[in-house]
């Protein structure tokens, strides 16, 4: 989706501002929500895809006014709710539904080290054709999909060259909306800054982009 | 799950009456943290709103509470960049270790103890003075976590993720690093599942020093490729 959560290359959002010794967390509930989200992805019922596309969908001037863990709440309240884990009328009275049945943590404090360090790759080990290898040159494809993708629009319609090939990962499109995890090769591909920028751009600065096969054509 | 504009706004909408209807007592405790979030107005009822979501979640055991808490005390205490700092200091140390580091990150880093959530497969790109690396993920936020903790609030602010690929050196500039014109500059924009660590240039001065003297000359911002590191020219000057 062309949304406002795209944003590299957009241009007059104003100076970077750095906090001197900013803590990890400015109010308690954002490290509330974060672990919330942590914990409740131990129930497996959504992926990391379908986590940034609940965030994407935030409403484009509510997403630009809403703080980091404002937009993180949101996006967990819709996880929530879609994947059934809670009902809309439970978010509602902050009670469970009489007919509900309590349930077990998947995710325990003794267990929380572990699951941080084994981490969850979507990384794949099955057989996948790579259709381009290093230097090869490549063409960013054109396309606007309304759901999620991980193709900046900055970089579509761009030549690049393909500087490596990372292996083979899930593809974010289809995961994220629960249409399988359809394997593909990621590649890092640099695109020249004056490709991107024109000639305003440095001859030797780049940006590199991890891209997925499916969003590349030969060039 | 089909998710449209309209049913999200009225979500959020609900969600956030309900909570404000409720108990309005216990935001007095946030307060006193309130600070950065420059140009966001966070509403002062999300306090309620988290801690109402919290208890549903609790009494319906979709978490454990002790759970919720190792997991802000593992972000807030555990990891951070000073892991980072730690792998490059090994890097500057050790040759050895600075090839391995660069040919197979997740395997050097893991070496040092590091690695997991959000730092499952690792890339590590080096400063020279001839290349200048900076991080960014213009689509969210992604980030090293196992090496450099959870990112700060300008690296996931519009301002740093609209600007870095398009005006890198305007960006490292207000950071205070004017680049020569004839150095390369590379951005990285993390937009698939690896994670990008900076091995910056080891500072002007810093010869002879053991690896925790060394570790503690690096700063996050170093890692993220946004500074250099300072010359240590003389004895005792920081």
């Amino acid at each position: 989706m062309n949304g406002v959560h795209d944003m590299g290359g957009m241009q007059d959002m104003g100076p970077v501002r750095e906090e001197k010794n900013e803590p990890v967390f400015h109010h308690q509930w954002e490290g509330r929500v974060f672990a919330m989200y942590i914990a409740t992805g131990a129930w497996r019922k959504w992926n990391i895809d379908a986590a940034r596309y609940m965030r994407e969908l935030i409403p484009p001037a509510e997403y630009l006014r809403m703080s980091y863990y404002e937009k993180w709440y949101a996006g967990l309240v819709k996880l929530l709710e879609g994947r059934g884990l809670v009902a809309h009328g439970e978010i509602e009275s902050g009670k469970p539904a009489s007919e509900s049945s309590k349930a077990t943590p998947p995710l325990t404090a003794e267990q929380v080290p572990t699951a941080r360090h084994r981490g969850a790759s979507t990384s794949r080990d099955v057989p996948v054709a790579a259709h381009f290898k290093a230097g090869q040159p490549v063409r960013a494809r054109v396309i606007n999909p309304t759901g999620h993708t991980r193709l900046p629009r900055y970089a579509r319609g761009k030549l690049g060259a393909i500087h490596l090939d990372h292996g083979v990962f899930v593809f974010p499109d289809t995961n994220a909306l629960f249409q399988g995890e359809k394997p593909q090769h990621v590649y890092s591909v640099r695109f020249a800054a004056r490709e991107l920028w024109g000639d305003a751009a440095k001859p030797q600065d780049a940006v590199y982009i991890d891209l997925w096969e499916e969003y590349l054509e030969p060039a | 799950m089909q998710s449209t504009r309209r049913d999200f706004l009225t979500t959020a909408a609900t969600a956030a009456g309900a909570a404000a209807a409720g108990e309005l007592t216990a935001s007095a405790q946030d307060h006193e943290h309130e600070r950065g979030h420059s140009h966001q107005v966070v509403p002062s009822d999300m306090a309620l709103r988290v801690k109402s979501l919290e208890s549903l979640l609790v009494e319906k055991g979709l978490v454990d509470r002790a759970a919720l808490d190792a997991l802000v005390d593992t972000y807030e205490n555990k990891v951070g960049p000073r892991n980072g700092a730690q792998v490059v200091a090994r890097a500057w140390a050790d040759p050895a270790y600075k090839q391995r580091l660069l040919a197979d990150a997740d395997k050097a880093i893991g070496e040092l103890g590091f690695g997991g959530q959000q730092g499952e497969h690792m890339v590590v790109v080096e400063n020279t003075p001839r290349v200048h690396n900076m991080v960014v993920c213009t689509l969210c936020s992604c980030y090293p976590w196992p090496v450099l903790g959870l990112p700060p609030v300008w690296y996931k602010s519009a301002p740093y993720r609209s600007r870095s690929v398009i005006d890198p050196r305007g960006v490292l500039r207000e950071f205070g690093l004017e680049l020569p014109d004839d150095v390369e500059v590379r951005v990285w924009d993390s937009t698939a599942e690896l994670r990008y660590l900076v091995l910056p240039e080891r500072p002007v001065g810093a010869e002879g020093l053991s690896e925790t003297e060394l570790a503690a000359l690096v700063t996050r911002d170093s890692l993220i490729g946004v500074t250099k590191l300072r010359p240590q020219r003389e004895e005792g000057q920081a």
